[in-house]
């Protein structure tokens, strides 16, 4: 791909990502943050591709490496942010107990 | 079977898009991170299956690790630590694209111009967002002083390593203009990657951790950006695509944020709030006399009140009393009074923190209100109580306009009939300003650790309902 093309949708995608979320209640502040943190963690398809097709093995180090930051990055922002909103949900469901 | 890569990948953030929307409002939140997640489990596995990848040892050994990793500490962090721990996993993803960015160039070292900006920049903006990320986490979990670090020649220092970083960059995206002088290209890139994780470090290190939220959140979007970098160096349009959206809303959210601490970004990240606050040790003579009340006294006052606004803080977090907060709340709820929590919008330690906090604690939703919706009543209220919040009902805020605190929205505490105010001493809050709420004249001071104050005015509601 030509380079203009990746800055075009480069700059297609800032600007959805600026109209995306106009209006947050502070209430989902943190979840929103830790949830889009999560998705920044995309970068583990290129760091899978840097470690499976790895030539040398400074590549492969540093491929496996990012796989493990950036897998951390993923599971762990996912799964804190589910935890954060399922307490939300918890308290939902309209329990008077305790 | 690359038409069919792509495809998946347009699917992938097509979810990622829908998920963020989703998160944005209370009732789908949930179910639009599971959507992400989705996305992004299917942007992983198209990649595995690409037929591009040669070897899975590596790969395996990798996510296993991660996974590990990342689950176990998103299961057993506390819900208070919940913002350093964000901020870690913010950093984590920083490193990835920083690396990812390395081994391409370790793969491959020449490139067009538009792939190796990509590639420089992939490593600046993941770097500064590593370093910096590990600042924050160390400033909210105390392991880094939260005081505002500054130092002579601090602008100086960080002066050059901009240039240090422009230079070295410049040098490594054109070889051809410095061919004659220039080392290896390799040796530069270890150079700009050195200083751009020194410059995420003497960023962060004059910010104020009361101000750490807003710079997670631009760290946040930082590490969107790099991962949007590393994806135009792959030439990979998932990356771009997703990074793009997480930087971009990422800036948004954190100018939201920034303007419910009524600041400007620019102030937040450049003027060291300590520096500001110098009038805070000027103000270390007293206001006036302090009222201490004891429990006692506080729980006849509590008893007779028709209605308590409960305003928390991170202290209440701290001290994990958001469980007897509740029972305190129960029991007055029993007793025919109305009681409410005020939250403030970056009460605790994030925007929203508060609300996830007492989520945990089982308070009802309908009990929480908003700063805006308290505010124009709480006159009316007999009794407010302030539970570890300082800053956040500061009146300072309003009137003071030398304050550092001046402009930002405060809850206003001491308009209610009494301020109860729990603190464990007279010291200054998270950003050190002094709060003349605390010498008010219908101002009691109930000091000691906020969880055994709020036991002790429930034990005394137990004795009396019993009988």
């Amino acid at each position: 791909m030509q380079g203009t093309q990746l800055l075009f949708i480069l700059i297609l995608a800032i600007f959805l990502g600026l109209e995306l979320i106009r209006k947050v209640p502070s209430t989902l502040h943190t979840p929103l943050m830790s949830g889009a943190n999560a998705i920044s963690g995309i970068t583990l398809v290129g760091a899978v591709l840097s470690a499976g097709s790895a030539h040398t093995a400074l590549t492969t180090v540093l491929g496996t490496l990012a796989v493990i930051f950036a897998t951390i990055n993923v599971v762990g922002g996912y799964l804190v942010t589910d935890r954060m909103l399922g307490m939300f949900k918890k308290k939902k469901s309209g329990d008077n107990s305790k | 079977m690359s038409f069919y890569i792509e495809l998946a990948y347009i699917i992938s953030a097509i979810c990622f898009v829908l998920g963020l929307k989703m998160l944005s409002s209370k009732d789908t939140a949930r179910r639009g991170n599971m959507l992400s997640s989705l996305g992004m489990l299917m942007a992983v596995v198209i990649t595995l299956v690409s037929g591009e990848i040669i070897s899975f040892r590596w790969i395996a050994i990798g996510i296993v690790t991660g996974s590990v990793i990342g689950a176990l500490s998103a299961r057993l962090v506390a819900m208070t630590a919940m913002p350093e721990m964000v901020a870690l996993f913010n950093g984590s993803g920083g490193l990835a694209s920083l690396l990812v960015a390395m081994a391409v160039y370790s793969e491959s070292a020449s490139g067009a111009t538009v792939t190796t900006t990509a590639l420089v920049l992939a490593i600046i903006i993941g770097g500064i967002t590593f370093t910096g990320s590990l600042m924050a986490w160390g400033k909210l979990s105390g392991v880094l002083p939260g005081k505002p670090v500054l130092f002579a020649g601090q602008k100086i220092l960080n002066s050059i390593l901009v240039a240090g970083i422009l230079i070295t960059s410049i040098a490594f995206i054109f070889p051809a203009l410095t061919a004659d002088i220039s080392p290896e290209t390799f040796h530069l890139l270890l150079t700009f990657t050195v200083v751009a994780l020194l410059m995420g470090i003497t960023l962060v290190m004059p910010i104020g951790g009361a101000d750490m939220p807003v710079v997670i959140s631009l760290l946040n979007s930082m590490s969107g950006l790099a991962a949007s970098a590393a994806g135009i160096a792959i030439q990979n349009n998932v990356l771009i695509v997703s990074g793009a959206l997480v930087g971009a809303s990422g800036i948004i959210l954190t100018s939201i944020m920034s303007k419910a601490m009524n600041r400007s970004l620019s102030n937040i990240l450049f003027s060291g709030f300590g520096s500001v606050a110098g009038s805070a040790s000027e103000s270390a003579q007293q206001q006036g006399e302090v009222n201490p009340v004891t429990i006692q006294d506080a729980f006849l006052i509590l008893e007779a009140a028709r209605s308590v606004v409960i305003i928390p803080g991170y202290g209440l977090a701290v001290s994990q009393a958001q469980h007897a907060v509740k029972e305190l709340a129960g029991l007055l709820d029993s007793n025919g009074t109305e009681v409410q929590f005020a939250i403030h919008p970056v009460a605790g330690r994030m925007p929203g923190h508060m609300n996830v906090l007492l989520a945990e604690a089982d308070v009802p939703y309908e009990q929480l209100v908003e700063m805006d919706s308290i505010n124009p009543v709480i006159h009316t209220i007999d009794v407010a109580i302030v539970i570890g919040a300082n800053d956040v009902v500061n009146p300072s805020a309003r009137e003071k306009e030398d304050s550092p605190l001046y402009g930002m929205p405060v809850i206003d505490a001491e308009k209610a009939g009494t301020v109860f105010v729990l603190k464990r001493s007279m010291n200054p809050g998270f950003s050190g300003i002094e709060n003349p709420l605390f010498f008010r004249d219908n101002t009691r001071m109930l000091f000691g650790d906020a969880k055994a104050s709020v036991q002790g005015l429930v034990e005394e509601f137990r004795q009396v309902l019993k009988t």
